[in-house]
Order: structure tokens, then C-alpha cells, then sequence
């Protein structure tokens, strides 16, 4: 094999494609915690984060080496194997989740035709590692957390896989690739005015899946201590969260590369605007987060069950009419 | 529909909110960085109890040794030594007096004569590690010769240095002028 045969192949493609993951996921947790911070101080009118590093930048790097240093205890009684398991299956998913993210046409780890199905799948492993935590810690509120996460979980799977079936079906395709394609001819081709309704079902399904305050019932500090991470010290705690904020990049590149254009956008490069789309969302998120209380468990599931289920298929059939129709 | 209207007015309460937080976002900061600047509002800030000068010499507490704030204190953090400084005759008006029929006045069994005792404060002892800033020695002080202290930036390592000689204090204070009551 020659060099340039080496570079090209898909399998090298793929590694570097992880590698270059790995960085991204690392470092835009430790940015996003910062910004998360800073949000939160800035609607409180403190500033936040401010000494270590200009305007507290460092802040992050500083608490991570803080939680790396700490020492791991496993509580008495505790299944050792899983507890130490849970929060590894929380974060190796999710490097799998960015391989489909079309960061522009060429900037895709991998390109497969059923993207959107590999992300829905491989997220959901998340569920298995908090219930995993809950169960392993012997711990009656981490337990409570992780039945509540399942629960979560399980029901607002079901409004996010309507919302994007209205995309698929309209496209034609569950590569997020292809989505993104289709929406590249300007801001009046993003999927965003075909579907808004569809767009809101899988926002407010994507918070409660990412376990995103108002739905943050699983952790809910008041109730339950911690949740289901309530027995984590160091690095274990870390991994969930850096877990919990990448899966905040997740599902703000899929809203992005479904609804709102992907890397469409006038003078920057493909990849900014998507960059930039997500981060905006994200924001969005922070700024619900530190707006809204947190929903009672009964509300929860009311508005997943009596809302947005039947209006996601509402919406799914009247797609599926309208696409009918037009043929 | 009145379940419809609720919902469209549950959501619209969801955007007002969001429009609160909005607005906090981008109004100036009230936080103060405190080594790099200090607030300038103490006047109604409660440190530590001091005492009062009386208002002819910024040498003496107005304190009378009436001993009320030690015993109103509800986590013993003052005591106070003093010394007598002279004693007149004169004190209550009122005649003191043990049944008039069976102890004659003047005999050993009588009280002793009327006078008016007047001590002053030799040490005043706070101990502020016990203080629970509750303000009752402030209130009880019939002379008003305990106010709290601005001293909002006091800090200290060890429990010695946050147990107070108040009499040193207000004596260290005096060149500057007496505090007054409040
Ligand atoms: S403020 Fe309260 S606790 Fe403190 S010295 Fe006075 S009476 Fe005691
Ligand atoms: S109550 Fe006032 S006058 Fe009486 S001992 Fe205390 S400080 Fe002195």
C-alpha cells in the first residue's frame, strides 16, 4: 500500500475521525461547563467563573484536575462491577454518536445511510448506565434516580423518534448526510418551515433525554441528593458529567443537521455555521435550564403522554398525507 | 376549550419567563470583586459589638457596669471586670427598711447606710467566636454604650484573635473621635 492509499482509506479515516472526536468531546466539555456557568451567573447577574484564567476560563481545566486528583471510593455493598461500569458506558456511546455528524460534506467521520438510527441507538445506552449506577451504588436515591431515568428515558424515546420520522419520510433517507443536503440551498430550504411543529416535539424531547433541567428529575439535587450519581466521587462523577454534556452536542447537531440547516450558511465555511447553530442551541438549552423549574415526575409524563405523543403523530400522519398526496 | 386557553396560557407564561431571564442576562453586574474593590455601604452592616464613648471624653465607655447585656447575652460572649471608683452617700430614695418594729436603725442588724456605688469598666471581654450577632446586649444596654462595629472585612486564623478586649478597642480609637450611640 502506498501513503496516499493509507490516508485514503476508510479505516484511517475513521481513527483519525475518533481521535479528532475524542479532542472535540474533551474540550468542548470543560468550554461548556464554563458556559454553563457563566450563563447561569450572567441571568443572576454575578459573573461567574472569574478568577482562574481570564474571565475563569481555566475554571474547568482546574476543577477537572481537581476531580481526577480525588480519590474513588465505592460505598459498602456496592456491586463493584457495575458501579465501576456505569459511568464508562455513559461516555464511550457517546463518541460513537458524533461518527454521522455532517460537519460539512467532507467533514464527516463516517458516512452511513442509517445514521440517524446508529445515534438513536447508541444514546440509548446511556439509560443502561444510569440504571446501571442506581442499581450498583446501593443506594436507595440513586436507585429512585435511575428508575426515574428509565422511565424518562422510555417515554420521551417515542415523541423523538415521531419527530424525526417526519424528517426521514420527507427526505427519504436516515442518513443525516443526505438530510443535510437537502437542506443546503438556503435558509428557506432548512426542514425548520416544513416541519416547526416536529422541530419543538424533538427539542423539548431532546432536553428530556439528555436529563436537561426542567426535566432533570433523575439528579434532582433537592429530592433525591444527586440521583443516580449520588455515591460518584472523582472521576466517576466526571465521566457522567462530561457524558451528560456531550450528549447536550448530540442532540443539538442532530436538531442542527435535521431542522435547522446543517452546514448551510452564507461566508463562513460549512463547518462554522454548524458550529455556531449548535452552540446556539445549546445555549437555548442553558438558558431553559436556568429559567424553568423543574417538572413534577406526574407532569413529566403527562406532557410526553398526552401532548407530545399525540401530536408527534399527528404530525407523522399529516407528513405522511401531505407526501402522498404530492406524488 | 378551558383546558385549551390554560395550555396556550401556560406556554405564553413559559416565554414570559424566558423574556425575565433574557432581560437579568444583560443588565450590568451587582457582583463586587472584593480584593479590587470593597461596597461602601456599611452603615447598616452589624460586626462585632463596641463599645460607646460618652460623649464628654472619647477615653471613657458611656457603660454604667449595670452587668444587663452579660446577663442578656444568650451565648455568654462578654464579661466585664471593673472596679469600684467611689462610693457616696445618697443611691435610692426610697427608704430600705426590715421591720421598723423589731431591728432598730443604727443597731449591727441594721442595713448599712444608703450610698451610691459607682464602678467602672476595667476590661470588657468579648468573645466573638461564641457571638451570634442576635443584638441583644445593643437593645438591653440602658445607656447605649454597646453599637455593632463596620469591621466587614475582619478575618483572623486562630480562635485568639476573634476574642476582643473592647475597653483596648475604644481606648486605640479614641484620637479619632468616640463612636457614637446609634
Ligand atoms: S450580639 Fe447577642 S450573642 Fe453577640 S454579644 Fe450581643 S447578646 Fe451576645
Ligand atoms: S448593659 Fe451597657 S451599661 Fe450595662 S454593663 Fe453592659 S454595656 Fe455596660
Amino acid at each position: 500500500m502506498t501513503m496516499t492509499e493509507i490516508i485514503s482509506h476508510p479505516l484511517t479515516k475513521l481513527v483519525l475521525g475518533l481521535v479528532l472526536i475524542l479532542v472535540f468531546v474533551g474540550v468542548n466539555g470543560l468550554i461548556l461547563v464554563w458556559m454553563e456557568r457563566k450563563v447561569v451567573g450572567f441571568i443572576q447577574r454575578r459573573p461567574g467563573p472569574y478568577e482562574v484564567g481570564p474571565h475563569g476560563i481555566l475554571q474547568s481545566l482546574v476543577d477537572g484536575v481537581k476531580l481526577i486528583a480525588k480519590q474513588l471510593v465505592t460505598p459498602r455493598g456496592a456491586d463493584r462491577f457495575l458501579f465501576w461500569l456505569a459511568p464508562m458506558l455513559s461516555v464511550t456511546p457517546v463518541v460513537i454518536c458524533f461518527l454521522p455528524i455532517p460537519f460539512s460534506p467532507g467533514l464527516t467521520a463516517m458516512d452511513v445511510n442509517l445514521g440517524l438510527l446508529l445515534i438513536l441507538a447508541f444514546s440509548g445506552i446511556n439509560v443502561l448506565a444510569l440504571c446501571a449506577a442506581g442499581w450498583g451504588s446501593n443506594n436507595k436515591y440513586a436507585l429512585i434516580g435511575a428508575a426515574r431515568a428509565v422511565s424518562q428515558s422510555v417515554a420521551y424515546e417515542i415523541p423523538l423518534l415521531l419527530s424525526v420520522l417526519c424528517i426521514a419520510f420527507q427526505t427519504g433517507s436516515l442518513s443525516l448526510s443526505a438530510v443535510a443536503e437537502g437542506q443546503s440551498r438556503g435558509l428557506l430550504s432548512w426542514n425548520l418551515w416544513v416541519q416547526p411543529l416536529a422541530f419543538v416535539i424533538f427539542f423539548i424531547s431532546a432536553t428530556a433525554e439528555t436529563n436537561r433541567a426542567p426535566f432533570d428529575l433523575p439528579e434532582a439535587e433537592s429530592e433525591l441528593t444527586a440521583g443516580f450519581h449520588t455515591e460518584y466521587s472523582g472521576m466517576g462523577f466526571g465521566l457522567f458529567f462530561l457524558a451528560e454534556y456531550t450528549y447536550m452536542i448530540v442532540v443539538c447537531s442532530v436538531a442542527t443537521a435535521l431542522f435547522l440547516g446543517a452546514h448551510d450558511g452564507p461566508f463562513l465555511p460549512g463547518p462554522w455555521w454548524f458550529v455556531l447553530k449548535v452552540y446556539a442551541l445549546i445555549l437555548a438549552l442553558m438558558w431553559f435550564r436556568w429559567t424553568f423549574p423543574r417538572v413534577r415526575f406526574d407532569q413529566l409524563l403527562n406532557l410526553c403522554w398526552k401532548w407530545l405523543i399525540p401530536l408527534g403523530l399527528a404530525n407523522l400522519l399529516a407528513t405522511a398525507l401531505v407526501l402522498k398526496l404530492g406524488e | 376549550m378551558p383546558g385549551l386557553a390554560k395550555t396556550i396560557k401556560g406556554l405564553w407564561s413559559l416565554i414570559v419567563g424566558l423574556g425575565v431571564t433574557g432581560v437579568e442576562f444583560f443588565r450590568p453586574q451587582l457582583t463586587v470583586h472584593y480584593p479590587r474593590k470593597e461596597v461602601d455601604n456599611l452603615a447598616t452592616y452589624r460586626g462585632h459589638i463596641d463599645l460607646v464613648a460618652r460623649d464628654d471624653d472619647p477615653l471613657t465607655p458611656r457603660c454604667i457596669v449595670c452587668r444587663k447585656c452579660v446577663a442578656a447575652c444568650p451565648s455568654g460572649c462578654i464579661a466585664i471586670e471593673s472596679r469600684l471608683v467611689g462610693a457616696e452617700p445618697g443611691g435610692d430614695a426610697r427608704e430600705l427598711s426590715l421591720a421598723p418594729g423589731l431591728i432598730v436603725t443604727g443597731s449591727h442588724a441594721a442595713p448599712p447606710p444608703r450610698q451610691k456605688i459607682r464602678r467602672e469598666v476595667a476590661a470588657f471581654h468579648l468573645n466573638y467566636n461564641l457571638c451570634s450577632l442576635c443584638g441583644l446586649c445593643v437593645q438591653t444596654c440602658p445607656v447605649q454604650s454597646l453599637a455593632f462595629s463596620r469591621e466587614a472585612y475582619l478575618c483572623g486564623s486562630s480562635r485568639a484573635d476573634f476574642e476582643f478586649e473592647l475597653l483596648e478597642r475604644l481606648r486605640r480609637r479614641a484620637p479619632a473621635g468616640g463612636q457614637r450611640a446609634a
